[in-house]
């Protein structure tokens, strides 16, 4: 070869080192350090990932799946927004609020596959898939264990913050309890997650506030979307089985206990902003079966099949 | 508003910063008034000895209109650059190529931020530029007139796209004008581990299936001359350039840089395993760089008059969500304006409360009144 990458000069803050030879010097060398999130394989590397004692590994996963799906089916949601958002900041804000769940939910969904393998979606034989992306990509809807809150196509800006406020107190409430949780691998994944959706809804809250406070229109509009999102405000707080479960061994948490702290505090942040809170009925759920169950929107399937459209058609894929 | 042109003519009183030979003479006629004709000498001068220009320093007009010409092109196009990449974030076919996707869209909106921001010191604000985009004033590079058709596209875009880009780039790092500069080492930094991204992805595809094979080439046969049409036309054919250079905004040709980028890309095509849609690509022991065809400029300039296949959607997009967020913006703007007071004393009413959530709230309210 007669052009051989030369070697990559780094750049420093005056600029007087840059390499302006070669852009692509350096592109070969193996470097492991230079791309975000291509230095792992496996998020719980070096994680002690032993189910606890007392506790069903069933259960765990189921409850790992719940909480992942939560964060994956969200995050989905709010990265909708990438490059449509009012403005840069908010854009950018946006993304990284999308970003952390969903770091929180591929830390989840290999939890959950590290407990119970068997929730695992089978591919062809020699298959490079990951566990995280076999649970994300090859499972249906009826498989997904998230609130149907998480799902709700998105809105305007209003609806954005209020479902984000919406479930970053509902979801922090649980995780600062989750913390102590006896399952290593979840009070970890809870103290990082605790401080990332602490931003979220200081994030929310200010739009919140700024938009009741805003204009005429900007009030209405978040009076709206808190309208519409309020008849998912109570199944966040259902206790399933599998959360009973995990809760009665010390492992996860049961949303019926922070019911009440999450309702003061979204009471003092409308308060505040000057609103009140809205005045609707729970959404039914089919025969009793909601989210938790695996009991849907319509909205998620459609979701799905978009997201994942290429994974499915690389069965075999090395991403 | 400040238009760009209001201060052309305004006789600065602060210090001209200039080093060197402008010095002695900025020494002088420091205090009163300074004639055109010695500031431009001292500009001049500045050019000369490879020193920056700052905001506060006087320039000549012609240059100020071309550095904020250059600069929002630069930072539309980052911001329109969002759009083809983004279109896959949704699809991203693992979780962690998601994650690397969703960080890597948001970095450029993050280089829009600079570069806007850059352009504001030269006296052109962010919404007068959008608006100025949306209403089809002012371009961005041609490049994200072409539609992502496959999630590969992203790892394609990375390694072409970006490295011709950071081939534009990495000398703009030296420009003439200090923000522009400044704000440019680091996007290059960005944009180079963009680029290491987007090539490692086709490098991990070259690895899989069959079908992720003859998608890589499949892409590469799409953004190649796309990608060399970047460097803009001929050199014959460009008519800023020679201007350009002079003041020390542009400091290569554009057939110096293309040709540069041929020579680069050609051994890692090799390293990938991928061709180059070119019968004529060969090497020239003479010439010592590769000879290759000619871009079909006719494609080049119906994309740049805005015949593109996605010229329209993409700006479409643009005014999409700058009209949607209208609304957003100027309640932002009565809430800090009308509502300080009020939402001072909210605050105040709160703060006695020990829950955590009151607290962030107040803060926030604090902080968004200011």
């Amino acid at each position: 070869m007669t052009n051989e990458p030369s070697i990559h000069v780094d750049h420093d803050e005056a600029g007087a080192n840059i390499d302006h030879e070669n852009a692509y010097s350096g592109l070969l060398v193996n470097d492991a350090h230079w791309a975000f999130g291509t230095d792992f394989e496996d998020p719980l590397a070096g994680v002690d990932t032993t189910v606890p004692s007392g506790v069903d590994p069933k259960d765990l996963a189921a409850y790992c799946l719940m909480l992942g799906d939560d964060a994956l089916v969200f995050s989905q949601r709010i990265s909708e927004w990438c490059s449509s958002a009012p403005d840069l900041e908010e854009d950018i804000a946006l993304a990284n609020i999308a970003l952390d769940l969903l770091g929180q939910s591929r830390l989840l969904l290999a939890r959950s596959a590290a407990a119970d393998p068997s929730l695992v979606p089978q591919l062809p034989e020699g298959s490079p898939v990951p566990d995280e992306d076999r649970l994300a990509f090859f499972r249906e809807d009826l498989q997904f264990r998230n609130v149907r809150l998480a799902e709700v196509p998105n809105g305007d800006f209003a609806e954005a913050v209020a479902k984000i406020l919406i479930y970053s107190t509902w979801r922090l409430a649980i995780f600062e309890r989750l913390q102590s949780s006896r399952d290593s691998v979840l009070s970890a994944i809870a103290v990082k997650g605790v401080k990332e959706m602490s931003y979220h809804r200081d994030f929310a809250g200010r739009w919140v506030l700024t938009l009741a406070r805003g204009t005429e229109e900007s009030k209405t509009r978040l009076l709206t979307a808190l309208e519409g999102l309020w008849p998912l405000w109570d199944e966040l707080f259902e206790t399933h089985p599998v959360e009973a479960s995990v809760a009665a061994a010390g492992i996860g948490v049961d949303p019926a206990e922070v019911a009440d702290e999450a309702g003061v505090i979204l009471d003092q942040v409308f308060a505040a902003a000057g609103i009140e809170r809205p005045e609707r009925d729970a959404l039914a759920g089919v025969r009793g079966k909601r989210g938790r169950d695996g009991l849907h929107t319509e909205a998620l399937s459609k979701m799905l099949a978009d997201m994942q459209v290429v994974a499915r058609q690389y069965p075999e894929g090395q991403w | 508003m400040v238009e760009p042109n209001a201060q052309s003519s305004v006789v600065r009183h602060s210090k001209p910063r200039t080093a060197g030979k402008g010095a002695s003479k900025g020494g002088v006629v420091m205090t009163t008034q300074i004639n055109e004709t010695e500031l431009e000498a001292q500009f001049a001068a500045t050019i000369e000895s490879k020193d920056r220009i700052e905001p506060r320093d006087w320039m000549p007009e012609k240059y100020r209109k071309t550095l904020v010409r250059q600069v929002a092109q630069h930072a539309h196009s980052e911001i329109i650059g969002m759009q083809p990449e983004g279109n896959w974030i949704s699809r991203a076919p693992s979780l962690r190529r998601k994650a690397i996707l969703l960080a890597k869209v948001q970095d450029e909106a993050g280089h829009g931020l600079y570069l806007y921001s850059a352009a504001e010191t030269l006296g052109a604000t962010r919404n007068e530029l959008t608006e100025k985009l949306i209403a089809g004033k002012q371009k961005y590079s041609s490049i994200f007139n072409y539609p992502t058709l496959a999630y590969t596209d992203v790892g394609t875009i990375g390694w072409l796209v970006d490295g011709a880009a950071i081939c534009n780039q990495v000398p703009l790092c030296r420009t003439s004008f200090g923000p522009y500069g400044r704000a440019m080492i680091r996007v290059c930094k960005e944009e180079s581990f963009h680029q290491r991204q987007g090539y490692e992805l086709l490098m991990t595809m070259m690895r899989g299936t069959e079908e992720q094979r003859a998608s890589v080439q499949e892409s590469v046969n799409r953004f190649w001359w796309p990608s060399l049409m970047m460097f803009g036309p001929p050199d014959d054919d460009s008519p800023n350039t020679e201007q350009s250079m002079e003041w020390g905004i542009k400091t290569h040709t554009n057939d110096e840089l293309r040709q540069k980028f041929v020579d680069m890309s050609v051994p890692q095509a090799e390293a990938l395993g991928v061709t180059f849609p070119d019968e004529g690509l060969k090497w020239n022991e003479e010439r010592g760089h590769y000879d290759f065809s000619t871009p079909d400029w006719d494609e080049f300039w119906a994309v740049v008059k805005g015949n593109g296949p996605c010229n329209e959607q993409r700006v479409a997009h643009r005014k999409r969500a700058w009209d949607e967020g209208a609304w957003v913006r100027e309640a932002a703007l009565a809430f800090a304006e009308n509502t300080a007071d009020a939402a001072a004393d909210t605050a105040d009413a709160a703060a006695d409360s020990t829950n955590t959530a009151a607290d962030t709230t107040n803060t926030a309210a604090e902080e968004t009144a200011k």
